[in-house]
């Protein structure tokens, strides 16, 4: 077991995680009776607002919160305890965190700031929320540079040495993190705080969104690359095999930091102020870093396979019966892996320069991220958390709430099934994203999204509901295994933290050489973004003032 | 980087068709998706 | 770093598919004008009354077949009296907005367009089949949003 102190650090972050998933996914039930015409909500409280709030708390800070848990107890186990110094800092890191969620959330909650999670200029909330935002992402600068400097001390005392794969992919995704935020950092600091606490008159709409995009689109990369850690290193350990390609897997994760910053047009392809040359770059780029995912997906399947023709498994899909199935560390993310395959399907064609205009800003996109984020992430967090916490907490994770753990990945399973097919077809059916219930004045095409069987708003309620379910019982599981549940006072009794071992002897060391990486991303950066952010900004229109238009 | 190879003698016949299956999915997608954009 | 054959198999067809996918879509949108919605065009959001063609919305025809669509975009509606443009013919829209960001999105076309305040948004679309087609606003403007929406008739 790791140190008591670094255990409380990571119970403190998924402790605030789950209170975020807890909020975040109430919100989401309303939404979907709401969007279906079931409820209405009283005049003090409005559907922007609480979809404000279920995208901040569930995209921004249930992810986050968790991502650091999982990355605090990894860096810990894997390169050892933290020293004084890097807990002090990681300890101010999560306070500055939860002080900015805490200000963005009351800004939410009083109405001041209903512009969405991505807060679009120039809608404009108070400034307090710009603040509130731009505090978050100081406090995860902090806590990411105190795992830096934990794993700088694990260099020093190991010189020449490849780090645990654990670290490697933490530091990878760190890297990431770092460089994306420098976009929304830029826009939040130099654009809407200035300009929504009345310093200035204006701004420069499109460049803020770029600027958003910069960081909006590697965001998902630092929510997938913590799943992908667990896909590496937790899942072979569970199916007793040894991690499939040490260097293979520190390939494909240095490819993400990349690949995944300079891609943000294709989340603004049917947009003016961005050439159809530079578009279509970033579209070549997005492409790329497809790549690293295939690889992704080859040496999952080549896990299952190894372990199941290790226990003697024959033919050609004999390997499927022996995996364990039983184990819901195991099924959890395997279902989440399961989610990936259309998600990530969908991604491509999202990204496709023109097939974007099919589904830009319908319900598809909200179909998208639920089966890519909100299940392959969230579903393998739900994973993690099952053992997690008991093993932070020193508890059992008793029979019956591994029973429970079934029962709440299989509803989450259906009712995602449920809510994100109905929405992906209503996209394609014209059904528009980020919308109350509206039919349009009668008009027969908008009609039609309501009285499908499948195609329809209340199959994607029916799933909603089922989904809420599946989050109370997930909450249960993890107020018992924080408090509740028996303390694990035998050795047998006790969880581990699986953590597969990686043969590195193959691995060339010019992987682990950041510099090398941080270089080209920063080439490519600027390849993609030099000109035309410098042409919205030479050739900007008059700016804008700032709209409260809620 | 050594010319030996770690996988030499697996046996990943079923990973192959599993990841062709993954292929396929993709490719059928994107294909009905394309011809949604042709046909409006 | 040595791969499996079968992970070079792999690889080989994604990477050609994905090669497929780009030139699919880069080919039909660089030679045939097939690209998305966009443009390069800048306004000024406050004196859009004033500057054509906004100071006019609303149809006019450029030429035997060609048709211009004018329109300006706010919280929460479109000024663009009488939307009636002839099917098969090309209709150029530009769309620009007052406030905050919208979208123009017409349902079952390729029109959906993001509307942003300071530049305007242009796309060429013939119609092929007469009707009454719902114009929506994708984008989140505001608490009225999903009362955004208006019609354009094809003849
Ligand atoms: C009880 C489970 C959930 C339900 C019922 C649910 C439902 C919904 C619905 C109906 C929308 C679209 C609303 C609209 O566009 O009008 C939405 C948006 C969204 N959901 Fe969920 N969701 C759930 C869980 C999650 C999870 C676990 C995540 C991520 C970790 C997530 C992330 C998001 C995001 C980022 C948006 C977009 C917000 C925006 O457009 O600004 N959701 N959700
Ligand atoms: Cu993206
Ligand atoms: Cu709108």
């Amino acid at each position: 077991m790791i140190a008591l102190q670094d255990r409380k650090l990571a119970l403190w972050y998924i402790g605030v995680a789950y209170i975020a998933f807890l909020i975040g996914t109430l919100m989401g039930l309303l939404q979907v009776f709401i969007r279906n015409d079931k409820l209405q909500l009283p005049a003090w409280l409005d559907y922007y607002q609480i979809l404000t709030a279920h995208g901040v708390l569930l995209a921004l800070i249930y992810t986050t919160f968790f991502i650091f848990a999982f990355f605090v107890t990894g860096m810990s186990k894997s390169i050892g305890t933290f020293g004084p110094k890097v807990r002090l800092v990681s300890w101010i890191g999560f306070w500055v965190t939860l002080l900015g969620t805490v200000l963005a959330t009351a800004m939410i909650v009083a109405g001041e700031a209903s512009v969405l999670y991505t807060f679009y200029a120039p809608l404009m909330a108070s400034g307090w929320y710009y603040v509130g935002l731009a505090l978050f992402v100081v406090g995860t600068w902090i806590s990411s540079f105190a795992l830096i400097g934990h794993y700088r001390v694990w260099r020093k005392n190991n010189k020449g040495e490849l780090s645990p794969l654990f670290a490697f992919m933490t530091i990878t995704t760190i890297i990431l993190w770092l460089i994306a935020c420098l976009g929304v950092v830029a826009t939040v600091l130099f654009q809407y705080i200035p300009w929504a606490f009345g310093w200035t008159d204006t701004i420069n709409v499109e460049l803020s969104r770029s600027l958003f995009w910069f960081f909006g689109h590697p965001l998902v990369y630092f929510w997938l690359l913590p799943a992908y850690i667990a896909w590496y290193v937790i899942v072979p350990k569970i199916l007793g095999v040894k991690v499939f390609s040490d260097s293979l897997a520190r390939l494909a994760f240095v490819l993400f930091i990349l690949f995944s910053i300079p891609v943000g047009f294709h989340h603004q392809l049917t947009e003016p102020g961005i050439s159809n040359f530079w578009k279509f770059l970033q579209v070549v780029l997005t492409f790329m870093v497809i790549i690293p995912s295939l690889m992704t997906a080859f040496t999952m399947f080549a896990n299952f396979e190894i372990s199941g023709r290790k226990k003697g498994a024959t033919g050609l899909f004999g390997w499927f019966k022996k995996l364990p199935w039983k184990d819901v560390r195991f099924t959890s993310i395997f279902i989440a892996m399961a989610f990936f395959i259309p998600g990530g399907a969908g991604g491509i064609i999202n990204a496709s320069f023109q097939l974007n205009e099919v589904v830009h800003n319908t319900l598809w996109i909200v179909g998208h991220f639920h089966i890519t984020v909100g299940t392959p992430v969230a579903m393998t967090f739900m994973g993690l958390t099952f053992w997690l916490i008991p093993y932070l907490t020193g508890r059992k994770f008793t029979k019956s709430m591994q029973i429970l753990a079934f029962v709440q990945i299989i509803t989450w399973s259906i009712g995602m099934l449920l809510m994100s097919t109905a929405q992906h077809i209503l996209g394609l059916l014209g059904a528009p994203r980020r919308t109350a219930f509206s039919n349009y004045n009668n008009h027969p095409s908008a009609m039609e999204w309501f009285d499908g069987i499948l195609t329809s708003h209340v199959t994607m309620a029916v799933g909603g509901s089922i989904l809420f379910l599946s989050a109370m019982i997930l909450i249960y599981i993890v107020a018992m295994s924080m408090f509740l549940s028996p303390k694990a006072l035998k050795v047998e009794d006790q969880v581990e933290f699986p953590m597969a071992e990686s043969d590195k002897t193959h691995t060339p060391k010019w992987l682990e050489n950041w510099w090398i990486w941080i270089g080209i991303a920063f080439a490519l950066i600027i390849i993609a973004y030099a000109i035309p952010l410098s042409s919205m900004i030479m050739h900007a229109p008059p700016g804008s003032e700032g709209f409260k238009t809620w | 980087m050594s010319k030996n190879n770690e996988h030499d003698g697996l046996d990943l016949r079923g990973t192959l068709a599993s990841v062709m299956v993954v292929g396929v999915i993709i490719v059928v997608m994107w294909v009905v998706v394309y011809m949604m954009y042709l046909g409006r | 770093m040595h791969l499996h054959k079968f992970e070079k198999v792999w690889l080989i067809f994604g990477i050609i598919s994905l090669i497929v996918f780009l030139s699919i879509v880069g080919v039909t949108a660089f030679s045939h004008d097939h690209h998305p919605s966009g443009g390069m065009d800048t306004i000024d959001p406050e004196k859009v009354d004033q500057t054509a063609p906004f100071d006019n919305p609303g149809v006019t025809q450029i030429d035997d077949d060609t048709y211009q669509v004018a329109i300006v975009a706010m919280a929460f509606g479109y000024t663009a009296p009488e939307l009636r443009v002839p099917a098969g013919k090309e209709i150029i829209f530009k769309v620009t907005s007052k406030d905050v960001v919208h979208s123009f999105t017409i349902d079952d076309t390729k029109v959906n367009m993001m509307v942003v305040p300071g530049q305007i948004t242009t796309r060429a679309y013939t119609f092929e089949k007469p009707g009454k087609y719902l114009i929506l606003c994708n984008e989140y403007c505001g608490t009225g949003h999903h009362f955004m929406f208006t019609e354009i008739e094809v003849y």
